[in-house]
């Protein structure tokens, strides 16, 4: 393991990814993507009281999953990191107050999935840890309730405003695999450009994707054509345009081979998702559903996963402050 | 394009970018939806006075009506899609209200009766409340103070 440049790690001997798992709600389950995620759901409670519950539910089921699906015992996972939306993380240490596993918490937003893969994939490398899970999660309604108003409020959405991803994904990290390898990682830096509408975090958090992407090309010496796809988390469609043009500025021709999970993730014309998915939830089920089985099947050999996350409250938009962004990348690789 | 170095250049930029609301489109729902629930208030209050109901009381039934039918569609799911579709024409009347005050009364259940609807029921139309009644308060003082100097 060591540092190139001024933020990246390069691993020597890459921990691979052992296997994924992906939970989605109804409206996901209508979307583009359906086939591909493990498990979908047909109700957003799934039997629960409350969405917290639900969402609880939603991490809980697919970390089992993942493990079920790895083959590998539960007690031979070292640590865990998770991570959502909801007020102090609950989500995931509710869900996961019973899997007996040493369990960090974090909060990176909606960058939370590539973050928690960052910190495993250190803790691997380093020894600390043979095996270690990663898993987020998010939900629509308990979102919508959290950072913004009642669902049964008759209102309407600008269309710049995304939508929650209802879902989880999770994946398990392992010291010796034959890959996908996670080669290396650019944990991002806070950048904030001063934008203060929660209804536009694309364009909030584009700066961010901006930012740790040329990093990283700086850092590994790599050009955008090295990468089969470079996927960012929840731009959607305005902050995709937005970085795709802002790259361009730089010098960064990613046109080509850019794509993003917030956009790929619903059917913007007949879903009425505005500007496309957001959430924990959107780049970590469509990593886990969709571009972890490319990867396995080789259609997909080298991969630049860039996750986004707007590290705001509601408090601090009713407080009038700008909105800091953040983004993560690491590169997969066969 | 240039490089974008400063806030307000990115902010220029994000804004060109952005779409706007169909606000043609959206004007022309709100003003036809809301046209046609005061149509529905108007025809009640009528059918009450032709029963024989005052002035006052028929205002009064229309607004019970009104609010009654907005609480129950909120309920079953349907003023969100009405809203949705409207915007101001279902929001400003008094079946808007209504919605704001049932809607996070349901959300909030989850938390209990006590904190959960009674604390937060009021999260959407507290504003309203507080300055509208102000506002009347501040109105009627004006209305009358000048009144009692003659």
């Amino acid at each position: 393991m060591k540092r190139v440049g001024t933020q990246t790690i390069t691993f020597d001997n890459p921990p691979t990814i052992l296997e994924t798992s992906s939970i989605v709600g109804p409206k996901e389950s209508q979307g583009p993507l359906a086939k591909y995620f493990d498990q979908c759901l047909d109700d957003e409670f799934w039997g629960e009281k409350t969405w917290e519950k639900a969402e609880s539910k939603i991490i809980k089921e697919n970390v089992n999953s993942v493990i079920a699906k790895s083959g590998i015992a539960s007690t031979d996972i070292d640590f865990c990191f998770a991570g959502d939306l909801l007020n102090q993380c609950i989500s995931s240490s509710f869900g996961l107050r019973e899997i007996n596993i040493p369990f960090f918490g974090i909060f990176g937003a909606c960058s939370t999935f590539v973050e928690s893969m960052c910190l495993a994939s250190v803790f691997i490398e380093s020894g600390g840890a043979s095996n270690a899970l990663c898993a987020t999660s998010s939900h629509f309604c308990s979102a919508e309730k959290q950072f913004r108003f009642p669902l049964e409020l008759g209102n309407q959405r600008p269309p710049s405003s995304q939508w929650t991803v209802t879902g989880s994904g999770a994946v398990i990290l392992t010291f010796s695999g034959t890959g996908p390898y996670i080669t290396c990682i650019t944990p991002g830096k806070i950048v904030d450009m001063g934008i203060k509408d929660a209804n536009n975090m694309g364009a909030a958090m584009a700066p961010a994707a901006l930012d740790t992407l040329i990093t990283h090309f700086r850092d590994t010496g790599r050009k955008p054509s090295y990468y089969d796809a470079i996927i960012t988390g929840d731009l959607g469609y305005i902050g995709k345009e937005i970085l795709t043009e802002l790259a361009e500025t730089k010098g960064y021709n990613i046109k080509n081979n850019y794509e993003d999970c917030g956009v790929l993730i619903f059917d913007k014309e007949n879903q009425d998702t505005h500007s496309g998915g957001s959430g924990c939830a959107c780049i970590g089920t469509v990593f886990s559903g969709y571009y972890f089985k490319q990867l396995k099947e080789k259609k997909l050999n080298k991969i630049l996963l860039i996750a986004t996350g707007a590290l705001m409250n509601s408090t601090s938009s009713q407080q009038g402050e700008s909105i800091p962004g953040i983004a993560h990348a690491i590169a997969i690789e066969n | 394009m240039k490089p974008i170095e400063t806030k307000q250049e990115y902010s220029n930029y994000v804004d060109q970018k952005s779409p706007n609301s169909p606000i043609l489109k959206n004007c022309f729902n709100a003003f036809w939806v809301g046209g046609l629930i005061c149509t529905i208030g108007q025809i009640i209050f009528d059918f009450c006075t032709f029963k024989g109901a005052d002035e006052t009381s028929a205002s009064t039934i229309v607004s019970i009506i009104l609010i009654g039918i907005s609480a129950l569609l909120t309920g079953l799911n349907i003023f969100n899609k009405i809203g949705k579709f409207a915007g101001a024409g279902s929001l400003v009347p008094i079946t808007g209200f209504a919605n704001s005050i049932v809607s996070p009364a349901i959300e909030y259940k989850s938390e209990g009766y006590i904190m959960g609807v009674g604390g937060k029921m009021f999260t959407v139309a507290g504003p309203v409340l507080v300055f509208g009644i102000s506002t009347s308060v501040l109105i009627g003082i004006l209305g009358t103070v000048p009144i009692s100097f003659f």
